[in-house]
């Protein structure tokens, strides 16, 4: 039965050649993983992971959802970004204090990458590790496993009630005062700070947060927007419809490699009243605006290149 | 709202009265409507040992202990108001709100909107001085744009997709109005989160569920509160002084599927659109107790804030996470 011995001859090679060849082949890339997991993520990924649920555990887990064992993985993909792919260089981390605290950044991009990274900085750089709280929209809840992503990762419906209880807990708060009006401006405004809602300073004031403003530098290229069609977005009733025309080149969907830079800048602590007048609030959010834009200013005009 | 309220009772010009009522309170006999429910037997089991108790139900009281007094009535009845005339009278606690979605909106409103006001008459005439309503969170609905935490001065949407509840939106707000009315009255109204136990609610009767159906790609927090937690709230409620809206909690906020793990049910996740048409078509041949719109209980977010319970009430829950969950299967005694 000359089929049997083929099978069986096969079967011998099998085992005692391709299987411990494979075996290596395995354990090598299984050890190249681990090498650029430690690259990436730092030799102590792990142990700040437990130390952030710890924490959680400690104040009765979290009341909106956060849940370390998935944030965790979502770190990890966004870790690749933050090291390799942008190769994000952080600043001024030591201005963020301990307890709660309102981060004002800059908003571009078109898609909140800027977010995601600013987050990933605060869980894998700073001493102790945080966990980024940010807002979301509130048609994001309608959305299955968006919904449960967002808040298993510690995002939370951006409602006012939301964002105090979140300070009250004491925790880092990220908002985008810009908005939609910020990510989605077209390459000809890039690192133009557009119109800052107020609604941040009478929340910082009332909660008697700090404020550290912080400006992301190279986001704005990641994707190049020559403008928004104002017919296609009301057609299909999203806010915006920016034209990015290198998602049609392949692997063009992919942001572009640009270089980060992340810049931390001191806390402000404004004093006053939080029921004031527009006008007043007005002023004061003038200054986080100014410093924000002198902090992207010295950025770019420290920058050399584009994507180094 | 509630928190002028307690300053205005403060004014030394109102005090003496405050006096007087707080004496009145205090040991006086209570009017508890609803009595024979799962929830109304637990709260006179307690309650009977303190004070007096007089049920008010359509129903029979099966194993009534000896001391309580019931009236197997109609509220609507004369009778009824006759009952309220008795000077001893101290306060009305109204947990006889029905809630079965099979019964129309009709059935719901006669029953519940009309029996209240004739409720709130009596009290209102006979100058009896305290009103606790047990209402319930759901009167703010589940929706996307909920803030995680719900306060008392929120506005009540439960309707707004579910509409078959209005008549308890209507309800709570008959009791808002009543404490405005009557400053003579101390009016309690309580919104519990879900209520768990061996209560025969839509929360106990979806965990005790063989198999639990859940939406797929969806996990909300919950708020669940153990029966006999929210008994202590009622009689916490009863204390002369107190007055106002009050939510109430149980244990911290808990992911509807980590609850159904920690019973140790299996869960099925089936999407929303398959899950909302076979409820409906279920609904429509009798072979689920669950309408539709009450789906949104388990894709959004609906938790209330009780920091006002915590502070004003003095309330606290007594039971954990753990076995508050295993209460729903519990052994019914009855």
């Amino acid at each position: 039965m000359p089929a049997r011995t083929a099978l069986a001859r096969i079967g011998d090679v099998a085992a005692d050649d391709v299987l411990p060849f494979m075996g290596r082949l395995w354990g090598g890339a299984r050890r190249s993983v681990d090498e650029l997991a430690v690259r990436v993520l730092g030799s102590d990924f792990e142990e700040r992971a437990r130390l952030l649920q710890a924490r959680y555990a400690e104040a009765g887990g979290d009341p909106f959802g956060l849940d370390l064992e998935t944030a965790k993985y979502a770190v990890m993909t966004c870790a690749f970004f933050h090291r390799l792919w942008f190769r994000a260089e952080v600043r001024g981390l030591e201005n963020v204090p301990q307890g709660r605290v309102l981060l004002i950044a800059n908003h571009s991009g078109q898609i909140p990458i800027d977010g995601a990274m600013i987050g990933t900085s605060l869980f894998l750089d700073l001493e102790p590790p945080r966990v980024i709280r940010a807002m979301v929209e509130k048609w994001s809840q309608t959305l299955p496993f968006v919904s449960t992503f967002f808040s298993r990762v510690g995002q939370v419906v951006g409602v006012p009630e939301n964002a105090r209880r979140l300070l009250e807990m004491g925790e880092a708060l990220l908002v985008f005062p810009e908005g939609t009006r910020g990510i989605s401006k077209p390459f000809t405004q890039r690192y133009q700070l557009q119109e800052f809602g107020t609604g941040f300073m009478r929340l910082a004031i009332e909660t008697n947060t700090p404020i550290v403003p912080v400006a992301v530098v190279g986001a704005e290229e990641q994707y190049v927007n020559l403008g928004n069609l104002k017919w296609a977005a009301r057609a299909l009733r999203m806010p915006v419809f920016p034209v990015i025309p290198q998602v049609f080149v392949p692997f063009g969907q992919m942001p572009l490699p640009t270089k980060y830079l992340i810049h931390f800048g001191e806390p402000l602590h404004v004093q006053g009243d939080a029921d004031e007048d527009d006008a007043v609030m007005e002023e004061k959010v003038h200054l986080v605006k100014q410093t924000i834009q002198s902090m992207i200013n010295r950025g770019l005009k420290q920058r050399t290149s584009l994507f180094f | 709202m509630a928190k002028k309220a307690v300053q205005k009772a403060a004014t030394p010009a109102r005090r003496a009265s405050d006096a007087g009522r707080a004496a009145r309170i205090e040991g006086g006999a209570v009017v508890v409507t609803g009595i024979c429910g799962r929830l109304g037997r637990r709260l006179a089991r307690q309650l009977h040992r303190e004070r007096p108790v007089i049920g008010l139900d359509r129903r029979e009281f099966v194993g009534k202990p000896k001391d309580i007094e019931h009236h197997s009535i109609d509220v609507r009845r004369k009778k009824a108001r006759e009952l309220f005339r008795r000077p001893d009278i101290a306060a009305l606690i109204h947990l006889g709100v029905m809630h079965d979605p099979r019964l129309g909106a009709e059935e719901h409103h006669t029953w519940n909107v009309i029996a209240f006001q004739k409720l709130l008459e009596y009290v209102e005439r006979y100058q009896i001085p305290k009103l606790v309503l047990l209402s319930s969170a759901n009167v703010y609905g589940p929706r996307p744009d909920n803030p995680q935490f719900i306060s008392e001065d929120a506005p009540l949407l439960g309707a707004n997709r579910f509409s078959d509840i209005r008549d308890l939106i209507e309800l709570d707000m008959l009791a808002q109005s009543f404490f405005w009315r009557n400053p003579g009255t101390e009016t309690v109204i309580l919104r519990p989160a879900h209520i768990l136990g061996t209560v025969q609610n839509a929360p106990s009767n979806y965990l005790r569920l063989k198999v639990v159906p859940t939406l797929l790609g969806f996990d909300p927090m919950m708020q669940v509160v153990h029966q006999d937690d929210v008994v202590r709230a009622v009689r916490l409620a009863l204390r002369p002084g107190v007055r106002g809206i009050f939510n109430i909690a149980g244990p911290p906020p808990v992911a509807l599927s980590r609850a159904v793990k920690l019973l140790g049910r299996p869960t099925l996740p089936i999407p929303h659109a398959v899950a909302r048409a076979g409820v409906e078509r279920l609904w429509r041949w009798h072979m689920t107790s669950f309408p539709a719109p009450e789906l949104d209980f388990i894709r959004y977010v609906c938790m209330v804030d009780d920091r006002r319970a915590r502070e004003v009430l003095g309330y606290g829950p007594k039971f954990d996470l753990g076995s508050t969950l295993r209460a729903v299967d519990e052994e019914r005694w009855v």
